[in-house]
């Protein structure tokens, strides 16, 4: 019936006062939490010395103080490196895991399950500090490989979370149909399971590649003279105040987004393969 | 009973292989999933395992296809022995209930997998996959991914890559359930061809008996992890081997009875005080076992005043539904008991109303005993 039947929401009619109170309050929330990110872009083609907004005039100059100085490329390349460390491994390790989580029969399989989830749970310091003793312990405390170990199990929770759940809903149906047909059941898996559960594995390696190159807290513990590029912008800001961190912030942000549209391009949908 | 439907597909193909099963037994924890099944597909033969959900069946295809292992008993496809080989070793081409199509792959991509895994070289592929596309009449549809296709298309590709590998087995699992009832049809008369004409060893699950009727050289009936009976179809319908399978198979009247006498091979059964039926005895029957009588519908006829049968009964027309080619009537005898009984629907026929009174009447022949116990 058409009497009964909801309009959809605004549409063609003046959108009520609780609405208009919606969209207000939708707008104020989104403009608080962006303000920060759309500020830097100015502030980072600042021509000014120190961090002001509005600045009073633009140019290139704390880009070419970036690129030009090794201190801050060196931790650039660094953060890098170790971050594509750490998605390979936690990508890895972590649809191993969920593999095991998932399909697995075998007792302790919900303790596995905790474990594998609790870094998201305890606090980042906490386990930065554990880790700290630990590797220090083994003397390992300012080599980069450290940091990939800190950052890897951190990533692990959203790898096995993502692709936990991307099992789940897979039809086993299909690995068992590949057996029948003659596959190995490695072979099985890597042409009928990975394959459809690619966005999944896509999602999870970019959120691993993000939580480390973004991540301060156990570098800061771990890296020792082996500074990222959170923890040099971290210092940056601690000790001289001009807009070189803005001009960083911003690359990073592409960078982020860059890496955020390829990951949505190659990750949405099982597509054809011939 | 006879056993002969098999023997003509078996010609087709001379490097058919029979599959034996031998005192298999699984059991889940405390569930007896199999209770020591013994059966032999023979080659080129079509056989049904038929029973409800929780039969057995399943666990049964699984144990051959090699998905589950059993605890006891052996598997043997041909002269190999196959009860712990891994699936991709068996050589059986299984169609599953939802097809399990690799939605990545396209048609010609899913039906060449089996002989990739084969290493098959690339040319002799392409044969092999345009031969299987022809063979379920798929031709030209190589480039189709399968959310293209509809559901009849989907289990010929299913039915294509299970055959194009020359599997020495055929495994069907409920593979109609997901089609509407004209397509199932046609598609049942397809499978069946293409199995004859392949000369295919199939074992072909299914919970629906009416399917099993039509498609198979035998039925196996399951129930309970056991085989309740193995048949003919023919042989099944017209004589269940106990109640389980008089229900099952079709619909029956089952009537519960004590064997009174027993007169130049017809054995009177006393139902109740004034219901005594007359079937045909079996080997062994004595006076006083307690015994099933079964008749099927189809069987009683209307009685005119006077006419004589060897059973005959009278009773009251509690309901008619009328159900396309037939009418089924269902009367309440005096004794108390029920009978169904189905004549076919003429044009122009009546259809008899509710609270009339009938007489019907069937021969001893048509009656056929079950233990009871």
């Amino acid at each position: 019936m058409d009497v009964i039947r909801r309009r959809p929401m605004g549409a063609g009619r003046r959108p009520s006062p609780a609405r208009w109170a919606l969209i207000v309050y939708c707008t104020l929330v989104f403009v608080f939490l962006m303000l920060p990110l759309i500020v830097v872009f100015p502030i980072s083609f600042s021509s000014a010395q120190s961090l002001q907004f509005p600045p009073p005039g633009y140019s290139l100059r704390w880009y070419k103080v970036y690129v030009n100085d090794p201190v801050w490329m060196a931790a650039t390349w660094r953060s890098l490196h170790i971050a594509l460390w750490t998605t390979v491994l936690s990508t890895v390790l972590g649809t191993l895991l969920a593999f095991s989580i998932v399909r697995g029969r075998y007792p302790g399989k919900g303790l596995v399950n905790q474990v594998a989830t609790a870094p998201l749970i305890v606090p980042t310091i906490i386990y930065s500090i554990a880790v700290y003793g630990l590797f220090a312990g083994l003397k390992v405390i300012g080599n980069w490989q450290g940091i990939v170990l800190g950052h890897t199990v951190h990533a692990l929770p959203f790898v096995v979370l993502i692709v936990g759940a991307a099992l789940r809903t897979f039809d086993m149906a299909q690995e068992q149909a590949a057996e029948g047909l003659g596959a190995s059941r490695l072979t099985a898996i890597r042409r009928v399971t990975l394959p459809q559960i690619r966005p999944a594995l896509i999602s999870a390696a970019f959120l691993a590649f993000i939580s480390s190159f973004d991540e301060l807290v156990i570098a800061m513990f771990l890296g020792g003279a082996n500074v990222t590029l959170p923890k040099k912008m971290f210092d940056n800001i601690q000790l001289e105040i001009e807009p070189t961190v803005a001009a960083v912030s911003v690359l990073q942000i592409v960078l982020v987004t860059v890496v955020l549209m390829l990951a949505a391009r190659f990750g949405s949908g099982a597509r054809p393969v011939a | 009973m006879t056993d002969t439907a098999a023997a003509g597909a078996t010609a087709a193909n001379l490097n058919v292989t029979g599959l034996e099963l031998s005192n298999v037994v699984r059991r889940f924890g405390a569930v007896t999933a199999l209770a020591g099944v013994d059966l032999t597909v023979r080659a080129g033969e079509l056989l049904t395992i038929l029973g409800p959900s929780g039969s057995g069946k399943t666990t049964m295809l699984k144990v051959v296809a090699g998905f589950e292992l059993p605890d006891e008993g052996s598997v043997r496809l041909g002269v190999h022995d196959i009860t712990v080989a891994s699936p991709a070793r068996r050589n059986i081409g299984m169609v599953f209930q939802n097809y399990a199509l690799f939605p990545h792959m396209n048609v010609a991509a899913n039906i060449a997998f089996p002989l990739e895994m084969r290493r098959m070289a690339p040319p002799m592929i392409a044969d092999k996959v345009a031969w299987a596309l022809q063979t379920v009449g798929l031709t030209g549809y190589d480039r189709r991914m399968p959310s293209q296709l509809s559901g009849g298309q989907q289990q010929r590709v299913a039915l294509a890559r299970a055959i194009v590998f020359d599997p020495g087995l055929l495994l069907l699992d409920e593979p109609f359930g997901a089609l509407d009832r004209k397509l199932r049809e046609q598609m049942q008369l397809e499978v069946k061809r293409l199995q004859r004409r392949l000369g295919l060893t199939t074992l072909f699950v299914t919970h629906d008996q009416e399917e099993a009727l039509v498609l198979s050289d035998r039925i196996a009936v399951m129930n309970e992890g056991r085989l309740e009976q193995l048949g003919t179809p023919q042989d099944i319908y017209a004589h269940p081997r106990n109640r389980f399978v008089a229900d099952f198979i079709g619909e029956s009247n089952l009537f519960h009875g004590r064997v009174t006498a027993i007169e130049g091979g017809i054995a009177v059964v006393a139902v109740a005080s004034d219901l005594v039926l007359r079937l045909v005895a079996m080997a062994g029957m004595r006076a006083g076992a307690e015994i099933g009588a079964v008749v099927r519908p189809e069987r009683p006829r209307r009685l005119g005043s006077g006419e004589a049968a060897d059973n005959a009964v009278e009773g009251e027309l509690v309901e008619a539904v009328y159900v396309g080619e037939s009418i089924k009537y269902r009367l309440r005898l005096s004794s108390g008991a029920e009978l169904l009984v189905r004549w076919p629907f003429r044009a122009g026929g009546e259809m008899l109303g509710g609270g009339a009174r009938l007489r019907v009447g069937w021969d001893a022949r048509d009656m056929h005993a079950v233990p009871w116990s």
